[in-house]
């Protein structure tokens, strides 16, 4: 028997856990009042990485879509942001959501190919998927080839006048969409579609067998995981103002750090994304100037934690005491 | 049409590499379902150890492999049987993410040992040996370079045909469960697979020292080359993966006479054709 006191404390949780997000959120938007421009930067910086770990999250540890060539996405967004600003003279208003929607529509060009190699072997074709891309930007002299172009002054201007209000707004745009993302990462999990890609993630035939559509379903979380990571890299090169084909389509910025991230917080786990990129910034914090050495560190890391704790250190917490933050499994 | 003739001839000769590339990859997945994703990583670390075991005892580059091949497949060995063999089940997840791990090490750990200069294997006279054929010259290291790959698809078609571990091999790839039954080892099996696999990684090390530069961030690349040549080959074929090493170094010799930059692209562009097309390679396993 549930007594009510039970009964109230689950139901009461969630509402503190809503009351403290909803301030951290405000915080947050509030902090060009409060933050000097080098913490905004590592502000955006840490969100906008929590949004991409969030969304490899939802792919790799939900969809079962282990891919490598997220930057493939995040590149083209950032080019399509500054191809729309810079040669068809659109406000960068206007070009996000359209950028959004570029890297949605290369996903769904690639997925119909990529989607016949198994598992591992998708890994490697999303990886060529992504070199594929960044050979394409880098051989086109309007975007200025391998050295990359700059944003408009006309274009940067249109955000608005002034430096200190135009810089806030970026920083509202990159915190702004990350936020989404996270919302929206969560609301997915928790909705019928949510159940219907952790079926798929648990048991592929019995999934099937209940009448879920494997295909599609993986079909439109890639798709939209894609157009989300555009969307991050174009306000994520918004706010460096300057892109080049080797820092758009970074295997490591956007990709190699996000899994190892994920990883090591804990994959399949909204949790784990969030404890992971915490973690990644403090150590990035720590030990910054010791370059390889800290690369090294983070790869033998996530070797540690695929080998002895799968589910990573949130999952060592959750096992360890049976917290949950963010539930988005379902008890019976 | 002449003038097509040299692209095509080098590329068929650079497609020897690649399948050299494109044969570990091919061998361990067609036993264990592996993907290492340090593969081309791997192939780099030979490459460093062939340049230091000759800058120690100045032997010829080839006779480096006398050392490479055997320490390779001893590292192959250990790396399965300690790492990998815990990574293995239904979960790709563990094998990939750790692979990449040992990537990211194996790169950063170069770097910090031997700079990001560039090295290479000075070959000698078999750098710049060629044989005339009409009007067009074949370099004889290149030559040497399809060769060698050649006589390892073979040897390997042969091995996996005709010998008792190549039966315990196929016997593992089809049903790691009914071949344990029957008393095949399979820890000790997988680690000798993959022993199999880094000896052709040592050899594939050698030669790229020997044909072009090299850099501690050299690997990625060649993983997708072979990556490349296995799917348009087609899965679980040796002779496949030969005819895709082939197929890609046609690709990337006839792209580079377009354009210098256009070379790695029409590699890529004719892999994701194969795909489109063919999406099981060329020549797969009948199953």
């Amino acid at each position: 028997m549930t007594t009510l006191a039970e009964t109230t404390k689950r139901y009461a949780r969630p509402d503190a856990r809503a009351l403290v997000a909803l301030l951290l959120v405000l915080a947050v938007v509030a902090a060009p009042f409060w933050a000097g421009r080098a913490e905004l930067r590592l502000f955006s910086e840490f969100l906008s990485f929590l949004a991409l770990a969030v969304l490899w999250n939802l792919l790799a540890g939900y969809a079962g879509l282990l891919s490598v060539g997220q930057q493939a996405f995040v590149g083209l967004g950032g080019y399509a942001l500054f191809v729309l600003c810079a040669h068809a003279g659109l406000s960068p208003y206007l070009a996000i959501p359209l950028a959004i929607v570029a890297a949605g529509a290369l996903a769904a060009v690639f997925a119909p190919l990529l989607f016949r190699l198994d598992g591992a072997y998708f890994a490697v074709g999303t990886w060529v998927a992504a070199e594929t891309v960044l050979l394409v930007f880098a051989m086109i002299p309007a975007l200025g080839g391998g050295a990359g172009m700059s944003l408009p002054a006309a274009s940067v201007k249109a955000i608005a006048a002034g430096k200190e209000l135009r810089e806030s707004i970026i920083f509202w745009l990159v915190t702004g969409l990350s936020l989404a993302t996270l919302l929206g990462a969560y609301g997915l999990l928790r909705s019928r579609a949510g159940l219907a890609l952790m079926a798929v993630r648990d048991n592929r035939l019995a999934a099937a067998s209940l009448g879920i559509d494997i295909w599609r379903t993986r079909f439109v979380t890639y798709v939209i995981v894609a157009a989300m990571s555009g969307g991050l890299g174009a306000v994520i090169f918004l706010q460096k103002l300057r892109i080049s084909p080797s820092a758009a389509f970074s295997l490591n910025d956007w990709t190699v750090m996000v899994i190892f991230a994920v990883v090591i917080g804990g994959i399949g786990r909204l949790e784990g994304a969030v404890i992971g990129a915490i973690l990644y910034f403090l150590l990035r914090e720590m030990m910054a100037d010791l370059g390889a050495i800290y690369l090294i560190v983070l790869g033998s890391l996530a070797i540690l934690v695929m080998l002895f704790s799968r589910k990573g250190l949130w999952g060592l917490v959750e096992t360890r005491f049976g917290w949950s933050l963010m539930p988005t499994e379902r008890k019976p | 049409m002449a003038s097509l003739l040299d692209p095509i001839l080098q590329g068929l000769l650079l497609g020897g590499l690649y399948t050299m590339f494109a044969i570990g990859l091919s061998l361990i997945f067609g036993v264990m379902r592996l993907v290492n994703i340090a593969h081309g990583d791997f192939i780099v670390l030979a490459a460093y150890m062939a340049h230091a075991v000759l800058v120690a005892t100045g032997w010829h580059p080839l006779a480096t492999l006398l050392i490479v091949v055997p320490v390779m497949a001893g590292l192959g060995y250990a790396l399965q049987r300690v790492v990998l063999a815990r990574t293995l089940g239904d979960d790709i997840l563990p094998p990939l993410l750790v692979t990449f791990g040992v990537a990211v090490i194996i790169q950063n750990g170069l770097l910090s040992a031997f700079t990001s200069n560039a090295l290479r294997l000075p070959s000698r006279e078999l750098e710049t040996a060629s044989l005339a054929l009409g009007s067009l010259n074949i370099g004889v290291l290149p030559l040497l370079t399809l060769a060698v790959a050649v006589a390892l698809i073979f040897g390997l078609e042969t091995l996996f045909a005709r010998t008792a571990i190549g039966r315990a091999f196929r016997a593992t790839s089809d049903d790691p469960e009914t071949a344990t039954a029957i008393g095949v080892k399979t820890p000790h099996l997988f680690a000798l697979a993959t022993a199999l696999c880094f000896a052709t990684i040592a050899i594939a090390g050698v030669f790229l020292a020997m044909r072009s530069n090299f850099d501690p961030f050299a690997g990625p690349a060649r993983l997708l080359f072979g990556f490349e040549a296995v799917i348009i080959g087609g899965l679980g074929s040796f002779w496949g993966t030969l005819a895709g090493g082939l197929i890609l170094g046609v690709a990337q010799s006839l792209g580079a006479q377009i354009s210098p930059q256009f070379q790695v692209l029409a590699g890529h562009i004719v892999f994701f054709l194969i795909l489109a097309i063919r999406p099981r390679g060329l020549f797969p396993k009948t199953a």
